[in-house]
């Protein structure tokens, strides 16, 4: 009897750990069948390098080159803005706060995640937007770098908890060694934990830069939405998440646009998992060692 | 215990099924469609159900894209569209065995608007159109302070989008060859265009006329037919005058009958036309009569 409940229970965790990548072969299977379909009639070298957007004109062009350079400069200045801040934050709370200072630090960043995009969306329209045009003197405040700053928000939490997770894997006998042997504090951290924790720390940037990449909300909100090739960050952009937001809904299912939306989520798909696949290959790379 | 459980069970699934069955047979109808027309159709939704308590109407905006593509895909009964039908949309209904039928519910006319404080306070479709194309992008070349010009549009889902497309951009010829410029900023909705409008002497949007506040100022389009620039008031766009007026309409998959049918004669009877003007649209002429035609 007892034997029979432990053959269920294991079946049981088997299936639910199976579940999620089944669901993930599902979904790529799925948006390969749709994406796919664009290329039938329209070339992969003109959608990947065309130069406009104009889904619903006759004929319609799906040049999603604006689209990945927009998505790539919000990213990249989310990024920018958000590991060296990511960096110091992390190191503050793993090594130099201490008792309730760390315990209040720590909640506030996991509350930080909780905060709904759309929420940060707005008080970003609010209240960033006029002061980046000001600031800048620039004729609008909807711009690539209104998207990158508020996004920094959003990555600051995965970032700070992955790295910090990466110091305290530094073993404690380094930081005792570098002591003893006379080193301060600060010398400590630069020259022994940050490079121990190097892999990591990589690793935490690529989870935060996938989890820009792939934000929505937010970007629609604050970005301006025009799908120009940007020259600056100071440029409203169009990214590719937006573009499948915003004209989704519109869209007849088995048109050509619905095709190039899903081919838009195909390479979106490829770029997270690409990105992701190497995080993990840098944290498991230091545990091989 | 078990036993009890499962009863309760039972209870739940079989009171889950009798309500929405319930539901179902006092009425519902589903509308979705341009965001222009969301309050409207509220506003509509609301006051019937005043009328007729029994009666259950969900209205969504989204686009009027996005109502025609749900009609198409036979999930909604009435789709409020800003836009004509388009072939292919038409096409498409046609062959999932839908019977295309369209009905003018109200008037809208589309204002064109600017900071308060920018000079210019009239303009042609022509310098619209050169505008909304990036062929004219200082303030200056339209009687205004030397100053870049900041273009603001809707979404492709909007049926705004699309009227303006074909009436400014394309000067009226829906086939012809001019775009919105790449560098136009997209706003995800009306009150975006709004809001940037009001905090921006540079920028220019468009907007419904149930959307105009006074942070805001509306610019004068010139008028063939009044051979003059009209401003963009109630009254101008009821006669005429005014060149950026158009009909909101009604898609329905079929000859509408039980609810749907008197939900219509209520939207196009004088209260349904009262509440139009309340919500800052245009009414429809009173002598027209109008019934649910197909159309060819």
């Amino acid at each position: 009897m007892r034997r029979y409940y432990e053959r269920v229970v294991e079946g049981l965790v088997f299936a639910s750990g199976m579940a999620s990548i089944i669901f993930v072969i599902l979904i790529f299977v799925f948006l390969l069948k749709e994406g796919l379909m664009l290329f039938r009639e329209f070339s992969v070298i003109k959608f990947l390098l065309g130069k406009h957007w104009y889904p619903i004109s006759e004929p319609p062009q799906f040049g999603t080159l604006p689209l990945i350079l927009g998505s790539l400069w919000v990213t990249l200045g989310a990024t920018a803005i958000s590991v060296p801040l990511g960096i110091a934050c992390a190191i503050f709370i793993g090594e130099i706060a201490s008792g309730w200072l760390r315990e209040v630090l720590k909640a506030g960043v996991e509350l930080l995640a909780a905060i709904p995009s759309i929420v940060l969306g707005f008080i970003g329209l609010v209240t960033l937007v006029p002061l980046v045009k000001n600031m800048f003197g620039l004729s609008t405040g909807l711009t690539a770098f209104s998207g990158s700053v508020m996004l920094a928000f959003m990555a600051m939490p995965t970032i700070v908890s992955i790295m910090e997770d990466a110091l305290n894997l530094v073993p404690k006998t380094y930081r005792e060694g570098s002591i003893a042997m006379g080193a301060t504090k600060w010398q400590t951290i630069r020259r022994i934990i940050l490079p121990s924790a190097a892999s990591g720390i990589i690793a935490a940037v690529m989870l935060g830069f996938g989890r820009v990449i792939g934000e929505t909300m937010a970007v629609m909100m604050i970005t301006g939405n025009a799908a120009v090739i940007p020259k600056s960050i100071f440029q409203p952009v169009r990214t590719m998440t937006a573009t499948i937001a915003a004209e989704m809904g519109e869209t007849v299912q088995g048109s050509d646009h619905y095709f190039a939306l899903f081919a838009v989520a195909i390479l979106l798909f490829v770029i997270t998992f690409a990105v992701n696949f190497l995080a993990d290959w840098f944290l498991h790379r230091k545990k091989a060692r | 215990m078990r036993r009890q459980f499962c009863t309760l069970l039972g209870l739940i699934l079989a009171l889950t099924l009798s309500t929405s069955a319930l539901a179902q047979s006092r009425g519902s109808i589903q509308i979705k469609g341009s965001d222009t027309m969301v309050n409207l159709g509220q506003a509509w939704a609301e006051a019937f159900m005043e009328e007729h308590p029994d009666a259950l109407i969900a209205v969504t905006g989204g686009g009027s894209g996005t109502g025609i593509a749900a009609l198409i895909n036979g999930t909604c009964d009435i789709v409020q569209s800003s836009r004509d039908i388009s072939e292919k949309e038409l096409t498409l209904a046609t062959q999932n065995g839908r019977e295309v039928k369209e009905i003018v519910a109200a008037i809208d006319a589309l204002a064109f608007v600017v900071h308060p404080a920018n000079p210019v306070f009239q303009l042609t479709i022509d310098e619209l159109s050169a505008i909304f194309t990036a062929h004219l992008t200082n303030w200056k070349g339209a009687g205004g302070r030397d100053q870049a010009i900041l273009v603001l549009s809707r979404e492709r889902n909007s049926g705004t989008h699309v009227y303006v497309l074909e009436e400014v951009v394309r000067k009226g010829n829906s086939k012809g060859p001019e775009e919105f410029a790449p560098t136009v900023l997209m706003m995800p909705s009306s009150q975006a265009i709004v809001q940037e409008v009001a905090d921006n002497p540079a920028a220019i949007g468009y907007v419904g006329m149930g959307y105009l506040v006074p942070t805001v100022k509306a610019v004068s389009i010139f008028g063939e037919e009044a051979g003059d620039y009209v401003e963009p008031t109630l009254e101008h766009a009821v006669d005429g005058r005014y060149p950026l007026a158009r009909p909101l309409l009604f898609y329905l998959p079929g000859t509408p009958d039980g609810i749907v049918k008197e939900f219509i004669d209520f939207v196009l009877s004088e209260r349904g036309q009262s509440i139009v003007l309340d919500m800052d649209f245009v009414p429809l002429p009173k002598m027209k009569e109008q019934t649910a035609e197909s159309r060819e």
